[in-house]
């Protein structure tokens, strides 16, 4: 390529990625600590912010090991099991993912709230799903239903199963060889979709919205907190604080990923 | 390694299979229905106004009476309001997709072939509305372009606001899905084509772009699928007025009024719309990629 051609392609991406993304991130830094680290500090440890936070992690504690046991779970069967319906089942793991989070909130509470399908019975059981904590880790685990599913069935399909093979004839039992030689040689690809999964359960912001009900110290996650910061309280300073927390843990997850994927490339090296 | 004989590829399905994976596959379907299939039968149910009725007290099939109500349905998507929010959806979901296929060949093409001090930042940032949650990504996009801009671009309740975040969000599908198949490509054609007379730009046409088709065309289907039903990063910037009012937002606003059976009405068109692009892209990735389940 001529010279001032390359010099004018990478101006112009240059200049869309730092318009669109670049400057963005940088006036969030700038504006969270507009008024100072104390302003900062104390914005982030009002009562509000930490019991958001606290909600966010509890929800995460539940969300994330259920989709990481279903994800290796399904993906082994489908990848290792023949049955009617493989595509099927293997379609509705993207499903969620794949339309608007609003419908995902809506669906629940037409499915457990009160006006919904099974409202009268679950209430008589004393279970509320509506503006709940409950309701918001059902709407969490949907929304990050497929991400140890997809990182996982790749890697599967490359290993094959020659060493599970091997390992059965030699007079391993299903668990043994499960243990001792299926996970070892995915735990690369499990923790990778354990961390894509921490992502979204932690910035999940749609389908908890619709059925936690926006109620401050009980139903508010973190992200929930920063929507209603500067929509509702007009904290925008709040905001911004509670967004960059958010934002940092995010830079933490792609640290973590990019650390992964590097693993990842070596085992596959290893493999051939 | 020997192939193994076409028997065993099937062995792990032969022996004492049943129980455990038998086991497992329940508890699976069982989950999956308690978190997807049942809440969207329970959502398409209330926005079709599915009635089941049984005139007798047996469960034999011919007993019950299955209507749909579509007249509600459509009353609820045809208003006025649900028809701007979604056609507002569709047209930004459309110029976002085809804006940022053109710009993510251009970010793959520069993440690829050049080399400059900085790139890793690129590269990052890149990444970066993927791992953002999404009302981040909208405070993110406020700090700059809200109304209290610091370079006085006031995007705040205008469709320039909405587009610029949904660029925001759906610029890593696109650019992930044309970068390893331009990393891919063999140089050597590139330059047999250029030894052959053709310039530059005629070669990226008739040589590159030809085999970049089908991963342009991927990331366009992701990019369309993500932008038509983003909520959390234009929740913020699309204010409180009609005009910026997208789909996903309107359905919010319909929840927030407890006009449960509307929201569902408008739910089921957009989960349709979804469905589509998800089948279309599904089966365009099967037809152009190898993919082995």
């Amino acid at each position: 390529m001529k010279n001032s051609r390359r010099w004018a392609l990478r101006g112009v991406v240059l200049l869309y990625v730092g318009v669109l993304v670049g400057l963005p991130v940088l006036f969030l830094v700038l504006k969270a600590f507009s008024h100072g680290l104390g302003a900062f500090f104390a914005e982030i440890t009002r009562p509000e912010a930490l019991s958001a936070l606290k909600l966010s992690l509890e929800v995460a504690a539940v969300a994330v090991p259920v989709n990481t046991v279903i994800g290796v779970g399904a993906a082994i069967l489908v990848t290792r099991h023949h049955f009617a319906g493989k595509r099927f089942l293997d379609t509705i793991f993207d499903v969620p993912v794949a339309i608007s989070p609003v419908i995902i909130g809506v669906a629940l509470v037409l499915a457990y709230s009160r006006i919904g399908w099974f409202g009268a019975p679950l209430a008589t059981w004393g279970i509320r799903v509506l503006f709940t904590p409950l309701g918001i880790a059902l709407a969490t685990m949907a929304v990050s239903l497929p991400y140890v599913l997809r990182s996982i069935v790749p890697v599967l399909l490359e290993i094959g199963t020659d060493q599970e093979q091997a390992a059965r004839t030699l007079g391993a039992g299903r668990l043994r060889v499960f243990w001792h030689v299926t996970l070892p040689s995915i735990r690369w690809a499990v923790m990778y979709g354990v961390t894509l999964t921490l992502a979204r359960t932690l910035g999940e912001f749609g389908a908890v919205l619709v059925v936690s009900g926006n109620i401050s110290g009980v139903t508010q996650t973190l992200p929930i907190y920063i929507f209603d910061s500067w929509d509702q309280r007009f904290d925008v300073l709040g905001s911004y604080a509670g967004a960059l927390v958010l934002a940092l843990m995010s830079t933490l997850v792609l640290a973590v990923l990019a650390l992964l994927r590097r693993r990842e490339r070596k085992l596959s090296v290893d493999l051939a | 390694m020997s192939p193994a004989p076409s028997s065993w590829r099937r062995w792990p399905s032969r022996l004492s299979l049943p129980l455990l994976a038998g086991g497992g596959g329940a508890l699976i379907v069982s989950y999956l229905s308690l978190i997807v299939l049942i809440p969207i039968a329970a959502l398409v149910s209330h926005g079709l106004s599915v009635s089941v009725r049984t005139n007798g007290t047996g469960l034999e099939f011919w007993r019950w009476h299955v209507s749909i109500g579509l007249g509600a349905f459509w009353r609820a998507v045809t208003a006025v309001g649900a028809r701007k929010a979604i056609w507002l959806s569709l047209w930004l979901s459309l110029s976002v997709a085809s804006i940022n296929a053109v710009m993510g060949v251009a970010i793959a093409w520069v993440l690829v072939r050049d080399r400059f001090i900085g790139k890793g930042l690129l590269e990052a940032s890149i990444d970066l509305p993927f791992a953002l949650p999404t009302i981040v990504a909208g405070v993110v996009l406020l700090a700059l372009y809200g109304a209290d801009s610091p370079i006085h671009v006031d995007l705040f309740e205008t469709w320039m606001g909405l587009m610029m975040a949904l660029l925001f969000v759906t610029l890593p599908f696109s650019v992930r899905a044309v970068q390893p198949v331009l990393a891919s490509l063999d140089p050597e054609i590139e330059a047999a084509a250029r030894t052959l007379g053709a310039g530059g730009v005629r070669t990226f046409f008739l040589v590159v772009l030809p085999s970049l088709w089908p991963a342009v065309l991927g990331g366009f289907g992701l990019a369309f699928a993500r932008a038509i039903g983003e909520f959390g990063s234009i929740s913020l910037i699309a204010g409180g007025i009609g005009r910026t009012t997208t789909a996903s937002n309107y359905v919010y606003n319909l929840t927030q009024g407890f006009l449960w059976n509307d929201a569902a009405s408008v739910s089921t068109a957009l989960l349709l719309i979804s469905l589509f692009v998800l089948i279309s892209t599904g089966v365009w990735s099967r037809k152009y990629q190898r993919r082995t389940l």
